[in-house]
């Protein structure tokens, strides 16, 4: 079965050229159209900031690439798979894509390390032993392995995100997607949020980041979106973005954000 | 202008003052801090030296611990030794009958076999609810799948050279349990399912759990049980026939599997979206995200409601007197209409050793599930 999913590479090797395709996506709530055709292409190792005032649709258009949303019409590939109402294929790409949420949306019943081991169990197969092993080595990475033992609740905004991110790593997920990973942070604890996502974008990791911190966008991002009115208005390099926005809107955006 | 209000230097860091302690100050505190407490503490100080004197009296002193029939429970007036005025709990009447109030009518010579089955069902749940015992899994699985197999061969018998006992010989603490373990057993898992179910996408499946707990919660037990036992038999073909205990067991699970699922969905719908959305995420499908992730917490949640309906059902198994079963309140009944045992002090006593036997399962459930509650607590909630 896995022949003609490969076959959708355009036979140009194993691996899919693009991590993420999306090609006239649209998406209504009742009504509404939240999306409108949107067209976009991220490459592999790719890091790409979306930002936009809110309502714009971002959240939903990252939501939408692991089908926490449904989009109506278009399509969306994410590593040469296309994105159906096939629950393999959904399955299939969840395992593939990571995603790191603004509220943190860990299991408060689960200490820090069975988090992060849970999914690799339970999806993967992966022998307890195993688990726990990846586990503390990206605990480590996260720089919060002596609170492997505690509970979500126990422990501060910052080092729950972190977990977050760590218990998305332990499924060895090709591309990231962080939805305002930073939003419901105090103030002193977004830096330390930031590094380590930071770390991520340095090892090459695949990248789509819903985020207002625009040092972030200019340090890491190749290229920052701009969404209004469910549209993506602009895209560009970090540099190019913030220096010269061309539409109205992003003008607008970048006035109120940036003071 | 000045700016008195900012601090030159840090502000010392000191311990709390010293409150007052002591009994005295723990009296002021609590019983007397304010008029309108003060006048309750009176009043219910009144009330215990007016109602305690007389209980005490009544179950203990004056009580009669050994005697072989009612006449020592009874006044001169009714031919017994005490004055006229005089009463006390007859728990005499009690230790008499304990045989039948724990088995029923079922036969002296074969009691060993529900002795068994209470003692391996009694060793299966400590090991159960103990939890620094090992091997949970297993005992788990003996306990839901094979005990229920132990059980109904010893108690019935009619195989394995076990003499065969029909279950109208059974009775009293026997009846009640068996059919409030049948209930609280079988109406967690279904009650759990149909929860699940009316929350489905699926719009047969809402439909059907909507429709089953709807019609099981809106009629009385008692109509439940009539249905069971008097009018099942009339729709059945003639030779078609069920026992009327297991009629009335299957009633009973189902009422409160009913009332079950709805505590569940409560529970369900106290789970944030973002905890599907996590579980979704991590690409847990949607039997493992309800077991591992959702149910684990919607169920802690709802402890004290599942409690609740325990307790519910297992003094609901009363209701089974009215179509001739006879549980511990049915052989307590039974046994007051014995005239060796009259005296007027007989009934209240006897119910009062009733009530105390209900009251105590009903208190350990209840602690139980308070033990559970602080052992699930997980830090502060998200």
């Amino acid at each position: 079965m896995n022949a003609p999913v490969n076959a959708s590479n355009g036979g140009e090797g194993v691996q899919a050229e693009n991590a993420i395709e999306l090609i006239s996506m649209n998406k209504w709530y009742g009504d509404f159209h939240v999306l409108r055709d949107i067209n976009l292409e991220v490459k592999h190792g790719e890091r790409i900031v979306v930002c936009g005032p809110s309502g714009s649709g971002k959240s939903t258009m990252i939501r939408c690439i692991n089908r926490l949303e449904e989009h109506q019409k278009g399509k969306i590939i994410v590593d040469g798979i296309e994105l159906t109402n096939d629950l393999k294929k959904i399955d299939e790409i969840r395992r593939e894509v990571g995603m790191v949420f603004q509220h943190f949306n860990l299991f408060p019943h689960l200490t820090v390390k069975q988090n992060c081991t849970l999914a690799p169990i339970w999806v993967r197969k992966m022998p307890k032993s195993e688990a726990d092993e990846i586990a503390m080595k990206y605990l480590e990475r996260v720089k919060i392995p002596e609170q492997a033992d505690k509970y979500p609740g126990q422990l501060s905004g910052g080092q729950q995100q972190r977990v977050a991110i760590a218990r998305s790593l332990c499924m060895s997920p090709k591309i990231m997607l962080f939805d305002e990973p930073t939003s419901a942070l105090d103030p002193e604890m977004i830096k330390e949020v930031l590094d380590v996502m930071v770390g991520l974008a340095h090892e090459g990791m695949t990248m789509l980041v819903v985020t207002h911190e625009m040092g972030f966008a200019k340090e890491v991002a190749n290229r920052v979106i701009f969404m209004d009115e469910g549209q993506i208005v602009e895209a560009n390099e970090p540099e190019e973005f913030f220096n010269n926005p061309q539409s109205d809107r992003t003008k607008l955006f970048l006035s109120q954000i940036l003071i | 202008m000045s700016d008195h209000y900012i601090r030159k230097e840090d502000a010392p860091l000191l311990p709390p003052p010293s409150s007052v302690a002591g009994p005295v100050h723990w009296i002021r505190e609590n019983l007397f801090s304010g008029w309108f407490n003060s006048i309750m503490t009176l009043l219910a100080i009144y009330v215990l030296v007016v109602t305690v004197p007389g209980l005490v009296e009544y179950l203990f002193i004056n009580a009669v611990w050994d005697s072989v029939d009612g006449k020592a429970c009874r006044p001169a007036a009714g031919g017994g030794p005490n004055p006229a005025d005089w009463s006390g709990a007859c728990w005499s009447f009690a230790k008499a009958k304990f045989g039948f109030f724990m088995y029923g009518f079922y036969p002296d010579a074969l009691r060993w076999r529900v002795d068994l089955t209470g003692v391996i069902g009694a060793v299966g749940l400590v090991l159960l609810l103990i939890e620094t015992i090992p091997h949970k899994r297993w005992t788990a699985v003996f306990m839901l799948f094979v005990y229920p197999v132990i059980a109904y061969i010893l108690l019935s018998g009619g195989m394995f050279n076990l003499e065969y006992v029909e279950t109208n010989r059974w009775g009293g603490i026997l009846v009640t349990l068996v059919v409030a373990i049948t209930g609280i057993v079988v109406s967690l898992p279904l009650g759990i399912l149909l929860a699940l179910g009316r929350r489905s996408k699926m719009p047969a499946m809402r439909f059907a759990s909507v429709l089953f707990i709807e019609i099981w919660r809106g009629v009385p037990l008692i109509t439940v049980l009539f249905m069971a036992s008097v009018m099942l038999p009339l729709f059945l073909p003639e030779g078609v026939h069920f026992d009327k205990l297991l009629r009335c067991l299957i009633g009973v699970a189902l009422f409160s599997t009913a009332y079950m699922a709805e505590v569940v969905r409560g529970g369900l719908q106290a789970i944030v979206r973002g905890q599907y959305e996590g579980a979704q995420a991590l690409g847990l499908s949607y039997w493992k995200t309800m077991g591992l992730i959702i149910l684990p917490q919607a169920l802690k949640l709802v402890i004290p409601g599942i409690v609740n309906t325990f307790i519910g059902l297992f003094k609901d198994t009363t209701l089974v007197l009215i179509v001739g079963i006879l549980d511990l309140l049915g052989t307590v009944q039974t046994g007051l209409t014995d005239a060796k045992w009259f005296s007027p002090n007989t009934a209240t006593s006897a119910y009062i050793f009733t009530a105390a036997i209900f009251w105590a399962f009903c208190f350990a459930m209840s602690r139980y599930s308070i033990y559970m509650e602080n052992k699930l607590h997980t830090g502060h909630k998200r």
